[in-house]
């Protein structure tokens, strides 16, 4: 009975093929897949190098932002601020650089200034206990406005001594030709996958999302894991400011407006639950290309631009009724 | 020497007063039933000991040494475990992750400690073989039975080496069969010598499992005997009040 038991439990029971098909991620991998295969053989100018360049970099500011975004929606939040902070950030770096400060001094009050926002959100949703749509919809509205009081609304593209170097930084391409904002997305998409898997902390935010009450009875520290949320989530924003920006060569102070609502999206097509305790740092990353790629074949195609919301909220139903069949499945 | 004791414990809420000057003694690997009506100061009593309330009066002593907590880590660094009425699981997570949260095992050098899934696997594989529990450390809990889901949070109580586990109605959101398997856990725990404080609604379920039977009413105590001289009818008319006292 005893050695049955331990046989029992010893026994592999991961199919990976299953474990595979049942992931979100992979289903709409395989229609990015699927898309630019198609794409590749229906129109002259998808695959080329200029066009694979331009995706593949465009794609990253979501990208960044939905890895990010992703850490939030797993322990059940949602934070609309990011399109206001990335706004913020970039303006920050350029205001302090237009003043003749160095590229590292603006990077850093870039970085602080993300810091202090997702603290001040991460305060009043883990500590006063608001909840997260509401704090983060204020912050939305606050933040944009700081940066239209930083550049007095004006637009900035003087960068002082450190110009060439910020404009490098975002728009060239250090390492085989490959744009340096990918690069940065796929360590900085490497890091977040590794710290969900293997930190105590990455398990936390799923057992946060998983079950809140019972992370807090298991002796869980729920608050300063929901505040360190919300601060990497504004640190992510604000990285992609510091991207776009050096990309862009100019800021003004629409940038990243309703762009919370393409991450979300973009999370969302990628496997994230906003129920909370599902995401994956791929998910956010699949997620965020497949948007680039309808929003890029369309124009390719010579379909209407104005099509590309439609695209895109078809997919959100379609990837997200994958699930809803999935957990039907089991409720039977 | 009584593993746990309780002397004079009362507590109230401004006016209200949920426990009203209950003394109580538990040896080691005794199995106690506590039983009382909706209200009757039973999850109050076992949030003093588990360390969620403090008491307002009276004293607490494990093993013979005074113990007054301040939070439910503190109780559980004295080997005071709780097995909470609704489970306190992650649906999304494993078996294993639920058995360590909080408690995750982690591997490497200094501060770049990981997750030490292996080792977690393992211990937890050993822990539900123990219990006796087909219950599998990789399965998810969002697909386990309720007996599963039970041994689950029991196993828990294993990673350390508890004294007293306190379970909070274990039985009542199951299936007869998994009732079995959970009140045969219980046992096995008693028979390693730990001290158990069963919370139930679930006549049957006290007179399979205790020793002996502690009933409140109202916030006191008012029955404390071996389960061999008492019998549900009794016990029945005691958490009601058809039958006043009983020792």
């Amino acid at each position: 009975m005893a050695s049955e038991l331990g046989i029992s439990i010893q026994q592999q029971e991961h199919n990976w093929l299953s474990w595979l098909v049942s992931r979100q991620a992979f289903w709409v991998f395989l229609a990015l897949v699927v898309a630019c295969i198609f794409l590749s053989f229906a129109t002259n100018s998808f695959a080329t190098p200029n066009n694979l360049f331009n995706i593949t970099r465009n794609f990253t500011f979501v990208a960044v932002i939905a890895l990010g975004m992703t850490i939030v929606i797993i322990t059940g939040g949602i934070d609309l601020s990011v399109g206001s902070v990335l706004c913020l950030c970039s303006m920050i770096l350029a205001e302090v650089m237009h003043n003749g400060y160095s590229i590292e001094v603006g990077i850093a009050a870039a970085i602080g200034t993300a810091l202090i926002v997702g603290a001040v959100n991460g305060v009043l949703i883990a500590y006063v206990g608001m909840p997260p749509f509401v704090v983060t919809l204020a912050m939305l509205s606050f933040g944009r406005s700081l940066a239209m009081v930083a550049s007095n609304n004006t637009v900035v593209y003087q960068f002082g001594p450190d110009h060439n170097k910020l404009l490098f930084l975002g728009g060239g391409a250090f390492l085989f030709g490959i744009s340096n904002p990918v690069i940065y997305t796929i360590v900085l998409a490497l890091i977040t996958g590794f710290t969900l898997r293997w930190t105590r902390f990455g398990r936390y935010v799923f057992a946060i999302g998983g079950n809140e009450k019972a992370a807090i009875l298991t002796g869980v520290p729920v608050r300063r894991v929901k505040l360190a949320v919300y601060m990497v989530s504004s640190l992510s924003a604000g990285i992609a400011g510091i991207i776009e920006t050096g990309w862009l060569g100019a800021v003004t102070t629409n940038l990243g407006a309703g762009m919370e609502l393409q991450v979300i999206a973009a999370t969302v097509i990628g496997g994230a639950n906003l129920a909370g305790g599902a995401g994956t740092a791929f998910g956010a990353l699949i997620g965020s290309a497949l948007i680039e790629v309808i929003r890029n074949s369309l124009g390719l195609l010579g379909i209407n631009a104005f099509w590309q919301g439609a695209f895109v909220g078809a997919f959100i139903i379609v990837a997200v009724s994958f699930d809803y069949i999935r957990n039907l499945r089991q409720a039977e | 020497m009584a593993m746990l004791e309780l002397e004079n414990v009362s507590k109230h809420f401004g006016a209200i007063q949920a426990v009203n000057d209950v003394s109580l003694s538990l040896d080691p690997g005794e199995v106690v039933g506590l039983m009382g009506d909706n209200g009757a100061g039973k999850s109050t009593l076992v949030k003093i000991i588990a360390g969620d309330f403090r008491a307002s009066h009276g004293t607490m002593r494990l093993e013979g040494r005074e113990l007054v907590l301040h939070r439910p880590v503190e109780a559980r660094q004295h080997g005071i475990e709780i097995v909470h009425q609704d489970l306190a699981l992650c649906d999304n997570l494993t078996a294993a992750a639920n058995v360590f949260l909080g408690r995750e095992m982690q591997a490497g050098p200094g501060p770049f400690k990981i997750l030490d899934y292996a080792s977690m696997y393992r211990r937890a594989g050993e822990i539900f073989t123990e219990l006796k529990s087909e219950t599998r450390p990789r399965d998810l809990v969002r697909q386990m039975s309720g007996g599963q889901r039970q041994a689950v949070a029991i196993a828990r109580t294993r990673l350390s080496d508890a004294k007293l586990i306190l379970m909070d109605e274990p039985t009542a959101a199951i299936s007869v069969r998994q009732v079995a398997e959970v009140l045969s856990l219980i046992k096995r725990l008693s028979d390693s010598g730990i001290a158990i404080v069963l919370i139930s609604h679930r006549m049957p379920d006290v007179f399979a499992v205790c020793d002996r039977i502690v009933v409140l009413r109202r916030g006191r105590k008012v029955a404390d005997k071996p389960i061999a001289k008492s019998s549900p009818e009794e016990v029945t008319g005691l958490i009601t009040g058809a039958i006043d006292k009983a020792f």
